[in-house]
Parts: structure tokens; sequence; C-alpha cells
């Protein structure tokens, strides 16, 4: 069957979700740089999250945007070899809404 | 907000709110603490429900609980790319009432709960993050959180806050989660007129079908696809170990969408509507994985402790009769009036040792490995049996006592007898 990959648009699928977002306040961020751009050759977390809120640049420089985060917790479990990640809940009432969960 | 209160709940998922009823009913001073904008909206769940936890706390649930829809088939399916086989038990018994398992959807279920929650005398305040535990040395004594003027003291403080629990890894109570301790879940919600699941699923009313998928959905990780039929609505979904994803580097709303377009998956799906697509992590590291649940004017209950058998698919009511046994501890000691320390609050691992919880917890306590190292199950063996399959049911002009050599040869050649008796055995095992 579908051995080829299905072009998926993940802003599709998150444009469904219900989201208030703490504008300015990002929840989670990287913690150095330098640290992804230079030492972490995997760098999961640009395939792994599954709201697609990393991106990796051409020079390796990995970019972060937690307004679509669902809050899983993934990004930050997964970069295991340099707990590079310093992750927090938002603040209270902002972030993700699921309606049915 | 400087009062003291007899027991602080962080979080109103299953876990803090069966802790929570516990105790406020029991008329103890009860504080619960929520982030999201109302119980239920940072939830995700499959999801079904499994009354026995729920009625030995709210016995008349079924009164108001938003219950989609009780189960009376349970199907099987092992996926190959083009086809599947599977197993289906429908059973008339599972349509008479009291039924034992129906399907939910979380935000709504975990609002309800609260309500039952709240008139039972606890205060529940949403909205607000706990950002620390507060310490005296080891002990616990309140909770900091990201209201102005947020401190708020206890004798005890029940750890509710899910499977993330950044609250005891910042107190240094456990680790940090490996990879390979949890699994990452992503599913969707596809709306469908009632009458048309009833048709599509061969249905009435009021019941629903669960199916379990295994197989090359996952695309060779360790894991499962699940659809389970709602009022309304259908949940798809898939959930595979976070370091298999991690070194396949699969990015998980993809596999998602492969799962979808899958020939005996699509048809079901057809014509729904998606209105929100989640993401949750399940700790599914078992019994190895667990951390220490208690201490000084601590506990932990549901998913912050690990309690979920990933084999059975039971996470929910786990973390409802943790909530309660820790509850129920509390109320011992009060009535005694004991403090909260950990030698005292050893009563609650007790409660857990003697009872179903930790008893399933350690009888699958080698799971986890023999399927981290054993990947045949979700890729080679799917394929065998779905070809297998096909060669039989193939006419063909092809006598059977062939088309059987054919089959073991194909078996033989994809792993070694000796493969195939060692995995089974060690299936046996751990299930045994
Ligand atoms: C896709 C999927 C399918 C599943 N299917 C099933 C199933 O079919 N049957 C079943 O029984 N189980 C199932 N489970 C497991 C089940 O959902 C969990 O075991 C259960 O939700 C655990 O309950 P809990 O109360 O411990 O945690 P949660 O439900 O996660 O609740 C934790 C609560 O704490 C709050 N919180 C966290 N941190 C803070 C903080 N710092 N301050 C304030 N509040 C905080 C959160 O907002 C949340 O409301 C499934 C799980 C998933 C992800
Ligand atoms: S996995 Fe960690 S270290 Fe690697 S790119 Fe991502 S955040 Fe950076
Ligand atoms: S928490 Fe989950 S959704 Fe949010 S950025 Fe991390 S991996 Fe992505």
């Amino acid at each position: 069957m579908n051995t080829e990959k299905i072009p998926v648009k993940v802003e599709e699928k998150l444009f469904q979700n219900r989201y208030r977002v703490d504008a300015g306040r990002p929840h989670i961020s990287i913690i150095n740089q330098d640290t992804c751009r230079v030492e972490c050759t995997t760098q999961e977390c640009t395939v792994c999250c599954p709201a697609g809120c990393y991106t990796t640049e051409g020079n390796g420089q990995v970019v972060l945007i937690t307004d679509g985060c669902l809050e899983c917790g993934t990004c930050r479990i997964i970069c295991s070899t340099y707990r590079n990640v310093d992750w927090e809940y938002p603040r209270g009432g902002y972030g993700i809404l699921f309606k049915f969960g | 907000m400087d009062e003291k209160f007899d027991a602080i709940v962080i979080g109103a998922g299953p876990s803090g709110n069966a802790a929570a009823y516990t105790m406020a009913k029991a008329g103890l001073k009860v504080l619960q603490i929520e982030r999201g904008e109302y119980p239920g909206s940072k939830n995700v769940q499959g999801a079904i429900l499994y009354s026995k936890a729920l009625e030995e706390i709210i016995p008349d649930f079924r009164d108001d609980a938003p219950l989609e829809r009780h189960l009376i088939e349970q199907q099987m399916w092992v996926l190959d790319d083009e086809s599947y086989i599977g197993t289906t038990f429908r059973s008339a018994e599972f349509n008479q009432q009291p039924y034992n398992r129906y399907t939910i959807i979380r935000a709504q279920f975990d609002k309800w709960f609260s309500k039952r929650v709240q008139a039972a005398g606890a205060l529940l305040v949403c909205e607000t993050t706990v950002s620390n535990l507060i310490m005296d040395g080891k002990r616990v004594i309140g909770v900091q959180t990201d209201r102005e003027g947020g401190a708020v003291y206890a004798d005890i403080v029940v750890l509710a806050d899910g499977v993330n629990s950044l609250l005891a890894k910042k107190a240094g109570f456990h680790a940090e989660l490996e990879p390979k301790d949890v699994a990452l879940a992503v599913k969707e919600i596809h709306f469908l007129p009632e009458e048309t699941i009833q048709s599509r699923f061969n249905i009435g009313e009021g019941e629903g079908v669960v199916i379990e998928m295994a197989g090359k959905i996952t695309q060779g990780m360790m894991g499962t696809g699940f659809l389970y039929t709602n009022k309304d609505s259908l949940t798809i979904g898939v959930g595979c170990m976070l370091s298999d994803f991690k070194q396949q580097k699969i990015t998980p709303y993809m596999l998602l969408e492969q799962m979808k377009a899958h020939p005996a998956i699509k048809p079901l799906l057809a014509g729904g509507e998606m209105k929100e697509y989640t993401a949750h992590l399940i700790p599914e590291g078992g019994y190895k994985a667990m951390p220490q649940l208690y201490g000084e004017g601590w506990m932990i209950v549901g998913d912050a402790g690990m309690f979920v058998n990933a084999v059975h698919r039971e996470g929910s009511n786990l973390a409802m009769t943790t909530g309660r046994y820790a509850a129920e501890t509390v109320i011992a000691l009060k009535e005694k009036q004991l403090p909260m320390t950990a030698a005292n609050l050893a009563i609650y691992q007790g409660r857990l040792e003697d009872s179903f919880v930790m008893k399933d917890m350690k009888k699958y306590k080698n799971m986890p490995e023999i399927f981290h190292n054993n990947n045949h199950f979700f890729t080679t063996y799917p394929e065998l049996l779905n070809r297998a399959a096909h060669t039989m049911l193939t006419v063909d002009g092809v006598d059977k006592k062939t088309k059987e050599r054919e089959i073991r040869k194909s078996f033989k050649q994809r792993r070694s007898l000796f493969g195939l008796m060692g995995d089974a055995y060690k299936m046996w095992r751990a299930f045994e």
C-alpha cells in the first residue's frame, strides 16, 4: 500500500484545536543553542514533536515556537543525551485547551 | 490563600478527583489545584472507562456521568500493509446491565467527576499551576502556585499531576523519565452521525465497539493502534514507545496519517469530520520503573506513579484506585490523629501491595523488556500471519498441504524455529 509518505500538514491538524496562547511567554525553551547546532547530530525534537514545534534551519540551528504545543512532554524526555530543554507548564489557564481530549 | 488545609491535591484527572472526593466526603478540608481552564482541558485518553474502579467511589455514577457507549464487542487486529487478520469477541452478556466498560470523552468526563468532587465539599481552584512544593527540610508542607501570594499549606500533599510529574522531579523524589519508560500517543476525534456509526459497526443505540491494532501500522515500533466508537464520533489513534520514536526518527502525525490510510481503516472513518488532534504520554515503564510513592508529607497517585498496565490498556482505573487508597490512608491517619510521616504513610504502599494494583504491576514486570528486545512482534509476525491467511484463503489450484508447507517455510525463513519458540516462551512467561 502506501509505503510512500503521505504528505501531512500538522498545521491543519492543530487548526482544529483551541489554544489560549500566553503571548511573549513561551513555557519551553532550549537551554543552549550551540548544543543543538554543534553537538546534537540527531535532533530528535525536530522529528518527534507531535505538534511540529521544533524546526531545523539550514545551518543546524534549531528554532522552537511553542504556540501549537500540546504539552505532552516528548521534547523534554527525548532530549535524553543533552537534557537541553527547559520545560515548564504554561501559566494556569494558558496553553492547549482540549474540547474532547 | 494563607489558609491551611488537611490535604492539597494537585491535579483534577481521575486520580486527583478520586483522592479529593474520598477525602472531602470523609469531612476533611481539601484543596484541589488544577492548571487547566476546567478539569479535563489538559487531559487525553482513548478512552475506555472500566466501571469497577469508579463504582467503588461513586456507586451511582451511571445516573449522570457522560458515558458514550457501553462496549459489546472487542476486536483485535494484526495488520500488514494491505490486510489484517483479527479476532472478534462479541457477547450478549456485555449487553446486560450494569455494563462493565464504556467509551468516554475525557474532557467531559473529568468535568463531571469534578462536579461530584466539589459537591462532596472539596475546594477546587482551576487555572492555577503549582510551580513547586514547599519543603521544610525533607517534609512537604505546602505548595507554591503561580497565583499572586500563591503559597498554600496542608498536612499532606497528594501528587496527582500526571505522567510528566514535574513537581516530584523538582523536589528530587525521582529522576527524569527515560524514553523507554513512556509511550507517545497521538489521536484524533472524527464526528459522524450516530446512525452511520451504528450501521458501520453493526451495533445498536448505545452499544460500542473497540478495535485494538498491532502490526505494521507502528512501522516496527513497539506500540498499538486503537479505534473506539463514541456516541457520534470515532476516536482513532496510535501510541508507541518514545525510545522507538527516538531511535527510528518517526514523526508521530505522519504515523497516524499512514495508519488512517490503511485499506482496512480508511473506510471506517470515511465522511467523518476531524475536530481535534491530541498527543499525550503514557507511563509504560511498568513495575521496574516505578518511583518511590510516598514520603514525609507527600504521596504520589495515578500516572505520576507509573500506574499503567500497558498490556491491558488500564490506566484510569489504576489512577482512581490509587487516588482512593491514598485518600483512605490520610483519613485513617487523621482519625487516629497521627502525623503524615513517611513511616505512617507506608500504609498506602501496603494497601497497594495487597490489591490487584501491585499484583498486576508485578505480574507484567518483564513485559516492557520482552517487547523492547523483540521487534518481530510488530514487524515480522504480523506480515507472516497475514501472508499465511492470504495463502490459505486464495483459491488458486495449489493443494492445502503444499500451502501449509510454504507457510511453515516462510515462518522459518524469516525467524529461526528456535527464535520463534523463544518468543513464544517469553510471551507465555510474561503473561503467566
Ligand atoms: C491515548 C491514551 C489512551 C488511553 N486509553 C486508556 C483507556 O482506554 N483506559 C484507561 O483506563 N486508561 C487509558 N489511558 C491512560 C489514562 O488516561 C491515564 O492513566 C489517566 O488519565 C491517569 O490519570 P491521572 O489523574 O493520574 O493523570 P491525568 O489524567 O494526566 O491528570 C493530571 C492532572 O494534573 C494537572 N496538573 C499537572 N501538573 C499540574 C500542576 N503543576 N499544577 C496544577 N495542575 C497540574 C493536569 O492538568 C491534569 O488535569 C490512556 C492514555 C492515553 C494518553
Ligand atoms: S534533541 Fe535536544 S539537544 Fe538535540 S536539537 Fe533537540 S533540543 Fe537540541
Ligand atoms: S511538549 Fe510535546 S507538543 Fe509541546 S513542544 Fe514538546 S514535544 Fe512538542
